[in-house]
């Protein structure tokens, strides 16, 4: 049992949780854009940044990733948070204009105009990672992946070619926090990452429901007929 | 083979007797600055020209590492540094070569190639003369320039080796304690106490342990890594043993760039040289310990110098790096305890254990212990390597050892510490150089860096460069270091290009301050550095260009205006001759013009005129 105080308050947790996980459950708030409950942490966002005290030394430590400890004092609105914070959310907007969702934080943490130049290639997409994890570590086939480095990072399929892996399924579309994954089904086909798909239709209902690969590729690793997998949720 | 220190002595005794059948040793450096001006051309033509002289049994020629004074390369030295010859067939080799022979035949000292003073009257015969090398305090690279480093024997003639072989009859904890009483601290930049590391890291839980050394050099203009491992790879592996032994690592990785491929070849043969003789790979020196070392080649990114990025890389996969809340020597490469440290702090550990923990602490200023290898660059008369003890001022490096500025400009600024260091005005000049003070003024240590800017250097236009390569190594991962960098970049360029607005200092060191703050590594950090720190010290200039849309150095292009003054211009034609774009017009002894809807504004007249009429507004 670790215990220490966030914003005065003394809190108790577990060894081994994070700042995020104790302010959270306590109800402090700590804005939050790469976290994600089932895929963890990767401390890329520097949204939920706080100011950490020992002593005399203070300094501003990303709370997802900070496992807790004994005696540490832990403040989420200080100054230098504050600035960090605008500033993440300032920078993140002028990069992606289109999102609602950064436009909403921005406002929401005080950031009323935006200094620089608006990018226009970069979408809706914050670099946070999510879609690379689920594909790889939930759906279990990495398809995407972060390429390039610097400002030229972004997220593609290998030299942006249709992924001869991915199976269409939409799992990165909706674990991304910007909805800046593009996923079109029209006319019994789905549209991801530059890959066309043929929609599986429920022999029962009628209804497209899951891309064909999609449906192929969890009968092989769940060894399910295909029978089974081609009739949609609702109709089984 | 079981080593003990006879056998050690034995070897080298063998060594020695084998060399003492030559009548004379000549060293032609083979360091990467001295290959690239044509050191291999001068080997091969100086050993046809002993064999033909029927010298070949008398006359030892030994290729070794850097000797440091790269500006004057190639450099040749004889015997014991009695002479160094500089700039050898540069102009004229067979001419050279033939100098060369006389002084090995006659004892006749070539005046010609001799190293001149800065008044290119005085002529120095000895390297121990030379200002360049009379003020260093050679320790990590005094076999650099005088062993052959492809011969392990010659490592071993000149002490190499002992410090394991006595690290060996030594107590693991004494090592250890050894180092921390040294005050020995990570030379990578850092600067932290490498004892306290490797104690953190052989109390570590698991029984699997990592030692790596970081020779991922990657700032602009460094080459201290690269001169140890091409000129001493056995240094490092003999540190990296009793480092390794001292912890219960069993494994060690050398992370070297890519773009080294003369330290990788080198490494390697001391790494095969060093498994021969039993100092590497199983039962090490008979003791029962079993470490051996493998080199991993680096991709290039400046972020894979990050010790958490370059484990990811050593992993397989993209260079980013990690929060550090929980260490690497606890959780490192492959999740297991690791040590890393860098070249140089390395290649220091022998000679601590071989001389003693008091002879090293008895060396630089109360925090910061031993001495510290630098690359002098920039507008410096003596560009090179040079070792000085910790504490040494600014202004005996850059006055002292590098000679003074270039054609006898003033002095500006000296950037320290890599890309993300910081530049330090005149003002501070008679700083000592250790961690701690270069800290203080906002810039760092970093790996050994060091650029000489004169009056010519626009601290605008510095930034602007320091940023640009920044926001291209910026890994990308996180949001500060990624956007924010780019976002600086912008507003200095725009400085720069003489559209700055009222507010832009201010709006910049609150941005960089976020950055500094909000950063997940060390890279992010400091990446503001560069900007900071010239805003610091140089803010009236950076106010220039954007009050008055003036550059004081003249170095902006769209601030500056180039003119001749008819008074001071003697019509000698030279400017007229260099132009590149050919905008000058004029006749013989006639008053030249610019003309300035031509003028690209390189500056090229300004440089070569001798008249001092070019002027710049």
């Amino acid at each position: 049992m670790v215990e220490f105080k966030i914003n005065g308050r003394q809190v108790r947790a577990e060894k081994g949780e994070t700042i995020l996980d104790v302010a959270k459950r306590e109800g402090f708030e700590i804005p939050t854009l790469c976290h994600h409950d089932v895929l963890g942490a990767d401390g890329r966002c520097r949204l939920c940044v706080v100011e950490l005290r020992r002593g005399k030394r203070k300094r501003i430590v990303t709370s997802c990733l900070y496992p807790v400890e004994d005696g540490i004092e832990i403040f989420t609105q200080t100054e230098d948070v504050k600035l960090v914070r605008k500033t993440v959310l300032e920078l993140l907007l002028a990069r992606c204009p289109s999102s609602d969702v950064i436009a909403y934080l921005a406002k929401q943490y005080g950031v009323n105009i935006v200094r620089y130049t608006k990018d226009n290639d970069k979408g809706k997409c914050i670099l946070c990672n999510t879609c690379v994890k689920t594909c790889e570590n939930i759906v279990g086939v990495s398809a995407i992946s972060l390429t390039g480095k610097g400002p030229f990072k972004r997220v593609s399929t290998p030299f942006d070619e249709p992924s001869e892996v991915c199976i269409g399924c939409g799992a990165c579309a909706v674990a991304c926090p910007t909805e800046h994954i593009y996923m079109e089904d029209r006319n019994g086909f789905r549209t991801i990452w530059r890959k066309k798909f043929e929609l599986a239709r429920c022999p029962v209902c009628g209804r497209y429901h899951a891309p064909v690969e999609q449906l192929e590729f969890i009968s092989k690793i769940s060894k399910t007929a295909m029978d089974e997998l081609l009739i949609c949720q609702d109709c089984k | 083979m079981n080593m003990s220190l006879e056998e050690l002595g034995r070897i080298a005794f063998e060594y020695k007797s084998r060399m003492d059948g030559f009548k004379k040793v000549i060293l032609i450096c083979t360091g990467t600055g001295c290959v690239s001006s044509g050191a291999m051309k001068v080997f091969d033509a100086l050993k046809k020209a002993v064999e033909k002289e029927g010298l070949k049994d008398k006359i030892l020629i030994k290729k070794t590492g850097c000797h440091g004074l790269c500006e004057r390369g190639p450099i040749v030295v004889f015997g014991d540094n009695e002479i160094l010859y500089q700039t050898v067939g540069k102009r004229n080799l067979d001419n050279d070569i033939r100098l060369l022979i006389s002084t090995i035949k006659d004892d006749a000292i070539a005046e010609s190639l001799l190293y001149k003073g800065d008044d290119k009257t005085k002529r120095y015969v000895s390297t121990h003369d030379i200002p360049f090398y009379a003020g260093q305090t050679r320790f990590v690279l005094a076999l650099n320039g005088i062993i052959d480093p492809e011969i392990i024997e010659d490592y071993i003639a000149h002490g190499g080796y002992k410090a394991l072989v006595k690290s060996f009859s030594m107590e693991r904890d004494e090592i250890i304690e050894w180092i921390e009483k040294s005050g020995l601290r990570g030379k990578g930049g850092g600067g932290f106490p490498t004892g306290i590391k490797w104690r953190s890291c052989k109390n570590a839980e698991g029984t699997i342990k990592y030692v790596i050394a970081n020779g991922d050099e990657g700032d602009p203009g460094a080459f201290m890594d690269r001169s140890l491992m091409e000129g001493n790879p056995h240094a490092v592996l003999e540190g990296m043993v009793i480092g390794a032994y001292a912890i219960g690592a069993s494994q060690g990785h050398i992370y070297v760039r890519d773009e080294y491929p003369l330290a990788v070849e080198r490494l390697q043969k001391a790494i095969d040289q060093a498994r021969s003789y039993g100092f590497l790979g199983k039962d090490i020196i008979r003791s029962g310990f079993d470490f051996d070392i493998q080199i991993f080649r680096g991709g290039g990114a400046f972020v894979c110098g990050e010790s958490t990025a370059l484990m990811t890389s050593i992993e397989g996969r993209a260079g980013e790096p990690r929060a550090k809340y929980t260490h690497t020597v606890e959780k490192g490469l492959w999740e297991k305890p690791t040590n890393l440290n860098n070249v140089e702090t390395w290649a220091t550990v022998p000679e601590i254990i071989d001389k003693g923990w008091e002879w090293f602490s008895s060396i630089g200023t109360e925090e910061s212990k031993g001495t510290k290898v630098f690359s002098l660059v920039g507008k410096v008369n003596n560009t090179g390597l040079v070792e000085v003890p910790m504490g040494m001022t600014l202004k005996e490096i850059i006055f002292g050892l590098g000679g003074g500025i270039q054609g006898g400009k003033k002095f500006k600024a000296v950037q320290t510490g890599g890309p993300s260091g910081g530049c330090i005005s005149e003002e501070y000049i008679d700083m000592p150089v250790d961690f701690d003070s270069l800290t203080k003024l906002g810039s760092m240590m970093g790996s050994g860096g060091m650029i000489v800017m004169d009056e010519r250097s626009c601290m605008v236009d510095v930034a602007r460069y320091f940023l640009k390569f920044l926001v291209e190594e910026s890994c990308g991962k996180c949001t500060p270091c990624r956007e924010g960098v780019r976002r600086m970049y912008e507003i200095v360029d725009r400085i720069c290009n003489g559209d700055g607005v009222s507010g832009d200092i201010e709006h910049l060191e609150e941005l960089g301050r976020a950055i500094s703050l909000g950063s997940l590594c060390g890279l992010g950090q400091s990446a503001p550095n560069p900007v900071l720190s010239t805003i610091r010290f140089f803010k009236d200039e950076y106010r220039m260009h954007i009050d008055e849309k003036k550059c004081p150095a003249g170095v902006c292009k769209a601030l500056i205006k180039l003119s001749i003054h008819p008074d001071r211009c003697t019509g000698c034609m030279r400017c007229s001759a260099e132009c590149p774009v050919k905008c000058i017009s004029g006749e013989k002894k006639k008053v030249h013009i610019i003309d300035q809807e031509k003028c690209i504004k390189c500056g090229t007249c300004y440089d070569v005129c001798r008249f001092d009429a070019v002027t710049i507004e």
